[in-house]
């Protein structure tokens, strides 16, 4: 029996490498500025998911991503290691959105989609480290969620039983539930396999039109009529029948006050060498002062 | 109405450090806004569990007990916060930064429509003034708020900090890590009420057959970071696992616990659950040996309320030098035999 997953995939900012423009000055995040990955722990989702198709062959992997234009990278990425198809909902009114209308946004793509037995999606982006939208999105499709999950030990399209392992604090737990559900998979998972090379020349030239200039997107209809798989399906907030009032910034609760650097109080400190007499002082001071010992 | 809650997260039949640490900031929010500090505690067995946190100061305990309740499993626990939150629409809720309340507290937000904040490291009472419009001149409206709770939180890997404030959505929910706000008894006859909930009016019984858990493990950890009162500490600047050996040597002598910064964990030197910084453990021992960390913003924000702050270091413009009281210019595996060595002989 075959599955449909939907592998929900952020690109974010790699926030390894952060420079003095990452913010604007209303504070949010500006993701023009920065260099762009596939968020690392959707990738773990990913694999789980093409475990899940090698299993239950027939099976297919949608991908679904919001954000600017370029984010159907991540849909390219994904279809390059095996996914069948993406999504990208990308629309300026959906600016600023906090995980809430975030996760209201990705609900309604899901339910245009219709089809899905399994809902899977990294634990958290790197670039908020909040870990909201996988739960937040099972709430607003009233789904059963899996956060932290390491594995699925067991899955059984016809009773729609799935047994997954997952981390808790201090060990594991393994749990019990049913299709459909959302999982949020965690870094610990096994990683992601590598671009297949033939899937890569097939679908290199895959496309949102929303990255096309607009000389370019007749061309681009051309190659699509010939080749329909290399059309990234690209939403706006109208195709899926968002509630203006809950996307982007004016459904999001949340507002940043105030954003600043992290300033460290300097101290005035003893500088040592690493010489015998040095380090013998000091350990004896410690030791008087009843600091050590 | 309109108080402040605190989640309990429960292991069997013990309140987590993490709330408790989370009931004595509550009462400190409460105080500032004059309201009464309130909190749930849901499990199994827990008959008496308000003896564990009344002493922090709480002025009514929500108890919820039933056998199904514990291990904890999302839909009957967010049910019945969801249920207790329409009926005592509380102004602020708190909960753990931990695996359950990582699964709990989204949740929970999504259902009620309320903004929610992961990993805060500081929460205070204050004024917002928000844009709401622009009038014919195009200048801002603003509309002035009083007395929200502000969410404080590393973002961006911990190159900045953003001030969170959600005016317009009750409950202000937020979670704390573990470690981040310090435990404190106020008052160990501290005398609140407890309530004693019907769980079946808040949990439907179907909610309690979607997930069911099979099996758990835990283990006890294998050292206790957050209590030690001295703290050797490494970073990439070790080198190896093996580096690290002469690490717990040291710590040895010292009856003190070791712990590592993120890049000494991911280059595999040393167990993760060691590592302390912004998405690790924070600490505040009375003395912190810092061998080989170069200090990035991440690290020093777990450690930087040590008492005494040594820095071992052959690199002299290494960021952590700043905030050290001493400050030991050498390698690593000069330094380190040395003070071995010279505790042993000046500690009989």
């Amino acid at each position: 029996m075959a599955l449909n997953i939907i592998v929900l995939a952020k690109q974010v900012p790699d926030t390894h490498n952060v420079g003095p423009d990452a913010m604007t000055p209303e504070g949010t995040i500006n993701r023009a500025a920065l260099p762009a990955v596939f968020n690392p722990e959707d990738l773990n989702a990913l694999e789980q998911a093409l475990r899940l198709k090698e299993q239950f062959p027939g099976s297919k992997i949608n991908v679904l991503t919001m954000g600017l234009p370029k984010s159907a990278e991540v849909v390219r990425e994904a279809l390059y290691r095996g996914a069948d198809a993406g999504y990208v909902i990308t629309d300026r009114c959906l600016g600023g959105a906090d995980t809430l209308a975030t996760s209201y946004t990705i609900s309604q793509a899901i339910r245009k989609i219709g089809d899905y037995d399994i809902i899977l999606g990294g634990r958290q982006a790197i670039d908020g480290d909040t870990a909201q939208v996988g739960p937040q999105v099972a709430e607003k499709l009233g789904l059963p969620q899996v956060t932290y999950a390491e594995e699925i030990l067991q899955l059984d399209p016809e009773t729609k039983r799935i047994v997954i392992k997952r981390h808790i604090d201090g060990g594991v737990e393994t749990v019990e539930t049913h299709l459909p559900l959302v999982v949020t998979v965690n870094g610990s998972a096994a990683p992601c396999r590598p671009r297949n090379a033939k899937r890569v020349m097939t679908y290199k030239n895959a496309a949102s039109p929303a990255e096309k200039a607009p000389e370019a997107q007749d061309e681009f209809k051309a190659l699509c009529a010939k080749k329909p798989f290399l059309n990234i399906t690209t939403w706006g907030a109208a195709d899926i029948e968002a509630d203006p009032q809950q996307i982007g910034k004016t459904g999001s609760p949340t507002n940043v006050k105030a954003v600043k650097n992290i300033v460290f109080k300097a101290k005035e400190n003893r500088t040592l060498t690493s010489g015998d007499a040095d380090v013998e002082n000091l350990i004896v001071e410690l030791l008087n002062e009843k600091i050590i010992g | 109405m309109n108080n402040v809650f605190v989640y309990c997260e429960l292991d069997g039949k013990n309140v987590c450090d993490v709330s408790l640490e989370l009931l004595t900031k509550g009462r400190k929010l409460a105080n500032t806004l004059g309201v009464q500090l309130e909190c749930i505690c849901a499990g199994a067995d827990i008959e008496g569990i308000e003896k564990q946190v009344m002493p922090f100061g709480v002025d009514r305990v929500h108890i919820f007990n039933d056998s199904r309740l514990f291990p904890y499993t999302t839909q009957p626990h967010s049910a019945l916060v969801c249920n207790l939150f329409r009926e005592e629409k509380p102004q602020i809720c708190l909960m753990g930064a931990t695996v359950i309340g990582r699964d709990l507290g989204p949740r929970v937000s999504s259902e009620l429509h309320s903004g929610l904040t992961a990993d805060c490291t500081e929460l205070e009472i204050g004024d917002f003034n928000m844009n709401v419009g622009f009038d014919e001149n195009k200048k801002p409206i603003m509309k002035h708020y009083t007395e929200q709770l502000y969410q404080i939180r590393p973002a961006f890997g911990g190159n900045i900090v953003a001030t969170i404030v959600n005016p317009e959505h009750r409950p202000q929910m937020a979670t704390v890590r573990e470690g981040v706000m310090k435990k404190e008894i106020l008052d160990e006859n501290y005398k609140g009420e407890v309530i004693n909930h019907d769980v079946a009016k808040y949990v439907k019984d179907d909610l309690f057959d979607v997930v069911k858990v099979l099996d758990r493990h835990v283990e006890k950890a294998k050292h206790n970071l957050k209590g030690a009162s001295i703290i050797v500490s490494g970073g990439y600047g070790m080198g190896s696992k093996e580096g690290f050996d002469m690490l717990f040597e040291l710590a040895k002598e010292l009856h003190a616990e070791v712990g590592a910064s993120r890049a000494a964990v991911d280059a595999g030197f040393v167990d993760h659950d060691r590592q302390i910084g912004q998405t690790g453990v924070t600490v505040r021992p009375k003395v912190y040996i810092a061998c080989g960390i170069s200090g990035q913003i991440q690290h020093i924000a777990g450690m930087q309320d040590s008492g005494i702050i040594i820095s071992i270091n052959s690199d002299p413009n290494a960021p952590i030098n700043t905030i050290a009281d001493y400050v030991i210019n050498g390698t690593v595996e000069e330094v380190i035999p040395k003070m071995i060595k010279y505790y042993k002989k000046n500690s009989k």
